[in-house]
């Protein structure tokens, strides 16, 4: 590129940049540190706390915005790209949107969890829009001779008395404009926002509606072959033998192999992210299905190592036993739960379980990996670049900068795709067979071989007082993990509610050893917790003889003097009134058989209440009717469509999870392979889900996760209002729902 | 195999074992894209094309079942994306991820096909082997009502959708 390159007000801070495009127009890159969201370096582990945008303003008036994370269906590619367009002060209508490819020299958090990007980014890419903004006004200015403040813009026009100048001719101008500091340079008042607040549809929905290429399984290079990746159905075995050369003899086949990477051990990614080095046999050849199919005449002999020993059935038995004994840890302790136990006018005790989970992202886990030029160049759906980045890096040996990852849209992420097993495995055949490869797994191979939701088992025990009032709980939480260390997504936050609500609080866990792997399910630890703990403040209300709704109001006001809980008890009060009114609770006339249940949780720095109305029959089928939503994410919706399809989409996941969803283990194997035994919920089961909002003066944040967690819980609550039975493991379906 | 059906309204003829499922002649012979690959076992729908007019899971479907036959994908469903499903789909805002979207668009449009105006239950009948798996299922069902209503307004004077699905489902 014939560039002018420009760097203004470079401070400890941060910088921008300009670079004159060859042909026209301006490129404005911008590097600078966050606004202080709360909370986000701790999130995010590994994206330090600056980031970086461009925006390409040619002649023609159009601002092409990169779009920076990774697109899990969370609508960031869209989202992102609003906050910038907003601050430039030009019409929607003239953006363009590309995906960045991963560059860590170039952005900052490209990452797609914990619902992240709102806070993360919410003022900062207004910052990138602002700054290119002032640029063009004082282009425009200097044009006309007169100051910058003495200017306005409005859609793509820069207006001094009645000059005007669009933003397409100064664009060529403004790129010999010193840039303005990012950290100083004004924002709009929200006010006057023209895009931030209004629903704008995704900007690939043209591409999705046609079918053209998007997805990671969709790419194709030039000499590509396929390929699959056969693993020992034991979670960590290997191969001992396997009859390579009957497979190769297979139609279609080209190469069959073995991988091994386990000796290059020693990931560099954070312990919670850690993935095991792959250990397989890969088919590769010229069509994906004659590979696939080639499988069949595999005969293999595995060494399934120690993980063959471990089944549902005996972590059942163990968790079991494991509650009778002492904890193997305290993780909290205020007060004194067992003496207020003790002496408690009332008490409860209960045993809750729930299951491991998979992921189940409807686009199969796959990667295209092509060797060239001395380095590697992959096109993959991955949340976490950076840490796959680093990690194929260790294991392939070569260095970080050798190796370009191409982000593609991703057909569900869930969490699933923040573990890059795929890509390690594609880039290890593509080396191994000289040719560039196209790595796609069955769904029997996403199934299997899923980072999962681990299960859990919580043993509880709770006080009334004379008023009926919850004077003590305690949790013995049956987990995985070994040492001090849990299994990943197997912790449980030792201030998770109702901590700092209750005088007495006690938190104690006991771990199992676990071979299977584990991971981050939409809201981690909240998606399981939540049904736990909002389950059995339920079992409290009915037995304190109070509505199970004005019980957890009045538990809000309860936190003792000088406790500190986990998030702002006026928000959740207010979430819950308004579900409490939207949903017509305890005021509704309902039908015998029909009742509704309510829960609440805080996670992802939102606060969600939300009311499900179920329908048994007497027989015990289970229809649910309607799922009320009240959320609380801060004073402003960037994006309300999206909001509310992610906020629907959330809540109908929890409702899937709850209903019949469950994997299980049997000799170290998953038990469970494609969707007539690991059910997703379908369009006659997903009732209408109403969604409300406080808009509270706080940050804007984040809404791919948090409203998951209340449904379980709120649906179990349901059916005890119509049955009188308590639901306290998951899936429902295992349980008789009949009543008379 | 040569085997010679109208894909997308144009005469096509393949090289391929009889039994490879059509999804993967599409794909990966054809190079339609749009068709995707969600469980292999017609379980997700993912993969539903026409089949003279006829929902069908390409997934499973030999193609040589498809000789003869005239076979439309998301590609050839209209011109440039002006079918009314497509406008729908995009005024309603119904993807999220996007990966299912190509499946229910299909099988949306062969049951406006044969039921112009369809009520809920039709919609849950008819679309209840397409798993949206971010559960989208909400706008699916107003895009599919929105789609009928704009099947039956003369092209230059499309209503607009007000908001993208609404708050209240």
């Amino acid at each position: 590129m014939n560039a002018v390159d420009k760097t203004g007000n470079l401070s400890r801070r941060g910088f921008l940049h300009v670079t004159a495009l060859a042909g026209g127009g301006m490129l404005l890159g911008a590097r600078f540190s966050l606004d202080g969201a709360p909370g986000a370096a701790a999130a995010t582990a590994g994206a330090e706390t600056t980031l970086n945008a461009f925006i390409r303003l040619t002649p023609d008036g159009v601002a092409t915005i990169m779009a920076q994370n990774p697109e899990i269906g969370q609508g960031v590619k869209t989202m992102l790209p609003m906050l910038i367009a907003e601050e430039l002060d030009i019409p929607w209508s003239q953006v363009r949107v590309e995906q960045a490819d991963f560059d860590s020299t170039k952005y900052r958090g490209q990452m797609a969890g914990g619902s992240m990007a709102t806070p993360m980014h919410y003022q900062s890419m207004r910052r990138v829009g602002a700054a290119a903004r002032a640029m063009l006004v004082a282009a425009a200015a200097r044009q006309w001779k007169t100051k910058p403040e003495n200017c306005t813009t409005e859609a793509g026009v820069v207006h001094f008395k009645k000059k005007s100048l669009s933003y397409g001719e100064l664009a060529s101008a403004a790129a010999e404009i010193e840039p303005p500091n990012p950290r100083t340079v004004p924002l709009k008042d929200p006010a006057d926002f023209q895009i931030i607040g209004q629903e704008i549809p995704g900007v690939d929905n043209p591409k999705i509606v046609t079918g053209e290429p998007l997805f990671g399984i969709d790419v194709a290079v030039p000499g590509m072959k396929y390929a699959v990746f056969e693993k020992c159905r034991v979670h960590g075995g290997k191969v001992k033998t396997a009859n390579l050369d009957a497979v190769k003899a297979s139609p279609g086949v080209t190469d069959a192999f073995v991988v091994d990477a386990t000796a290059q051990a020693g990931s560099a990614a954070p312990s919670m992210f850690q993935v095991a080095p792959p250990n397989g046999i890969a088919i590769v050849g010229d069509s994906w299905w004659l590979v696939n199919e080639a499988r069949s005449k595999l005969e293999v002999t595995w060494d399934e190592g120690p993980t063959a020993s471990q089944s549902t059935a005996a972590f059942d038995r163990q968790a079991e036993e494991l509650s009778k004994q002492a904890p193997e840890q305290d993780l909290r302790n205020d007060g004194d739960a067992a003496g207020a136990l003790a002496s408690a006018a009332k008490t409860l005790e209960a045993a809750y379980q729930y299951p491991f989970l998979a992921h189940a992202p409807l686009e199969p886990q796959n990667t295209t990996a092509h060797f060239h030029d001395g380095g590697l160049e992959m096109w993959a759906p991955i949340q976490t670049p950076q840490f796959a980045r680093g990690d194929l890096a260790k294991t392939l040996g070569i260095p970080e900068d050798q190796i370009t990852i191409h982000l593609t849209r991703m057909g569900g992420g869930f969490g699933r795709r923040l573990y890059w097993d795929y890509m390690l495995e594609a880039a290890l055949i593509a080396r191994q067979a000289g040719v560039p490869v196209k790595l796609v797994w069955t769904r029997e191979d996403d199934t299997r071989f899923d980072f999962f939701r681990p299960g859990g088992y919580h043993y509880l025990k709770g006080g009334l007082d004379d008023s009926g009032n919850l004077v003590a709980w305690r949790d013995h939480f049956v987990s995985f993990g070994e040492g001090p260390r849990f299994a990943p997504s197997a912790e449980m936050a030792a201030n998770e509610f109702p901590q700092a609500f209750v005088p007495n609080f006690a938190l104690q866990a006991s771990k199992m050893p676990l071979g299977i792997p584990t991971g981050a399910l939409r809201a981690p630890t909240s998606n399981a917790i939540s049904f736990v703990v909002q389950s059995f403040i339920d079992e409290l209300a009915a037995e304190a003889g109070k509505d199970p709704l004005q019980f957890r109001l009045d538990l809000l006001d309860a936190a003792p003097d000088g406790m500190r809980p986990a998030f702002d008890a006026k928000r959740m009060k207010a979430v819950l009134e308004l579900v409490r009114d939207k949903s017509g609770w305890g005021t509704a006339d309902l039908p015998e058989g029909t009742g509704q249940g309510v829960a609440f949780h805080f996670s992802h720095r939102g606060y969600f209440a939300e009311v499900v109305q179920a329908t048994v029959s007497k027989e015990g089928e289970l229809g649910v009717d309607q799922i009320w939503v009240a959320g609380d994410v801060g004073r402003q919706l960037v994006n309300p469509s999206n909001a509310v399809n992610q906020v629907q989409g959330a809540a109908l996941d929890g409702l899937a999870q709850a209903l019949d969803q469950e994997i299980t283990f049997e000799g170290g194997r998953t038990k469970e392979s494609n969707f007539h035994n690991f059910k997703l919920l379908r369009i006659d089961q997903a009732p209408p889900v109403e969604v409300h909002w406080v808009m509270s003066d706080n940050q804007p944040t984040g809404l791919g996760e948090p409203a998951l967690p209340p449904v379980p819980p709120a649906l179990c609550n349901a059916i005890f209002a119509v049955t009188g039975k308590r639901i306290r493991s998951l899936p429902i379906s295992r349980h008789d729902l009949s009543w008379a | 195999m040569a085997i010679a059906f109208t894909l997308n309204g144009k005469s096509t003829t393949v090289e391929a074992p009889p039994e490879m499922p059509l999804l993967w002649v599409l794909r990966d012979e054809l190079d339609l894209k749009g068709t995707k690959f969600g469980c292999g076992r017609s379980f997700c729908g993912a993969c539903t094309v026409h089949v003279n007019g006829e929902p069908e899971r390409s997934c499973r479907m030999p193609v040589s079942r498809a000789e003869g036959k005239e076979i439309t994908t998301i590609e050839g469903l209209s011109e440039d994306g002006a079918h009314p499903v497509q406008v729908a789909w995009q005024e309603i805002d119904v993807p999220q991820c996007g990966y299912c979207q190509a499946g229910q668009i299909m099988s949306a449009s062969a049951l406006l096909a044969s039921n112009p105006q369809p009520t809920d239950g039709d919609i849950d009948e008819a679309m209840s082997g397409n798993i949206c798996r971010c559960a989208t299922y909400g706008r699916i069902r107003a895009a599919i009502h929105h789609a009928a209503k704009l099947a039956q307004a003369p092209p230059t004077s499309h209503e607009t959708a007000t908001g993208a699905g609404g708050s209240e489902a």
